[in-house]
């Protein structure tokens, strides 16, 4: 438990000081939400109908952002080759990354919603449900964010490899994540279904992702 | 043990193998002794050709991290960076310390917890002729208190040790 303690205090240390990425995925969000308005045009009504497509199309882009460097940096310096030999289970450390990940990129991305819905014109009832639907979905992005981290460190691919491995993967969190922020406003169907299995897509990938990612990190770096 | 031979030889990869950061195509690898549950890397310390630091943390979150991490008898981490050298800075973030600071620190991390394998990849390098022999000494000390040190190096260790030469003589 220590080890895994000292691993999220240090991953969270790194991700607050300069050069790391806490701050990039907030700013990221923020310059696409606030562009689309510009985009779109200034029809209120509009706006309000995709603001939670909007929303999560800039979470999801903001959250793939800082992702290959969760794994490649300790690659990089050495520490992962530590981390690979310690006592503790490879498992558990990939499990205390994302965590430190997503308390550093995820949260800050729900925490900035009420403010970015705003400014899409959205309904405090709709900023509550893409609230919601965040809080739960991005541990998602996180945790199968951290299976392609370690496919793209395993086989020596940066850059374009995690976002192509990882876009599919995400398609179903982004779908019911909107179907049940768009179904709190508008209905027909209720909040619960999609809201549920957000939920259920969430709790699988933080089961599945620390085990792929293990394995494939195990099998790669030889 | 020293482990010589010229580049490319495998003097890498066999420290490596012990590690357990490869996988051996044929054959394996026993410890006479130590503890039966633990695996050999559990029981070892791998200082490889990288450091292991993170250049914003400062020379003490670098090294209480590791000691966090790695171990459940930690030795004081004052006491540590002392025996390196480095006692003086312990406030100051790791990017702004030289090579053979770099190497230095990396070599508390042995220091902070204790394990009865080190396994050194070219441990001298970057280091002056004053770390080179404080190197040395530590290095002694290790084995006085029944430790074993398997270096893979190209110059003198400055301990008396056995030699294997890899890949025909350099």
């Amino acid at each position: 438990m220590t080890a895994l303690s000292a691993l999220l205090v240090r991953d969270m240390r790194l991700a607050i000081r300069v050069g790391g990425g806490a701050l990039m995925g907030v700013l990221f969000f923020l310059i696409v939400v606030t562009l689309v308005p510009f985009a779109v045009g200034p029809d209120l009504v509009q706006l309000r109908r995709i603001g939670p497509a909007i929303l999560w199309i800039g979470a999801l882009l903001a959250s793939l952002l800082t992702l290959d460097r969760l794994l490649a940096a300790d690659h990089e310096d050495g520490s992962l080759d530590l981390i690979l030999m310690g006592g503790t289970p490879l498992e558990l450390s990939l499990l205390a990354k994302a965590i430190a990940h997503w308390i550093t990129t995820g949260l800050p991305l729900v925490i900035a919603t009420p403010l970015l819905g705003l400014l899409l014109n959205l309904e405090p009832l709709a900023i509550g449900a893409v609230a919601l639907t965040l809080l739960a979905g991005t541990p998602a992005l996180t945790c199968m964010g951290l299976i392609g981290a370690a496919l793209s460190v395993a086989l020596r691919r940066g850059g374009l490899l995690l976002p192509v491995l990882l876009l599919p993967l995400t398609v179903p969190v982004l779908i019911f994540g909107v179907a049940a922020s768009n179904a709190a406003v508008a209905g027909p169907m209720s909040f619960g279904a999609p809201f549920m299995i957000l939920c259920a897509l969430a709790l699988g990938s933080l089961v599945l992702g620390p085990l792929a990612a293990a394995a494939a990190l195990r099998n790669g770096l030889e | 043990m020293a482990l010589l031979g010229p580049n490319g030889s495998g003097k890498s990869s066999l420290l490596r193998l012990i590690a357990g950061l490869l996988r051996p195509s044929a054959g394996q690898i026993a410890l006479q002794g130590g503890e039966a549950e633990r695996t050999i890397g559990e029981q070892a310390h791998y200082l490889g050709h990288l450091d292991a630091l993170k250049p914003s943390l400062t020379v003490a979150e670098n090294l209480g991290f590791w000691a966090g991490y790695l171990g459940d008898r930690v030795r004081p981490a004052d006491e540590a960076l002392a025996a390196v050298g480095l006692g003086g800075l312990t406030g100051l973030p790791a990017a702004y310390l030289s090579a053979g600071q770099r190497r230095r620190l990396s070599l508390a991390r042995l220091l902070a917890v204790p394990r009865p394998i080190w396994l050194l990849d070219e441990p001298a390098s970057g280091l002056d002729a004053a770390g080179q022999e404080r190197l040395a000494e530590l290095m002694r000390q290790h084995l006085g208190t029944g430790g074993m040190v398997v270096a893979a190096t190209h110059g003198p260790l400055g301990i008396e040790a056995t030699e294997l030469r890899l890949g025909g003589s350099p």
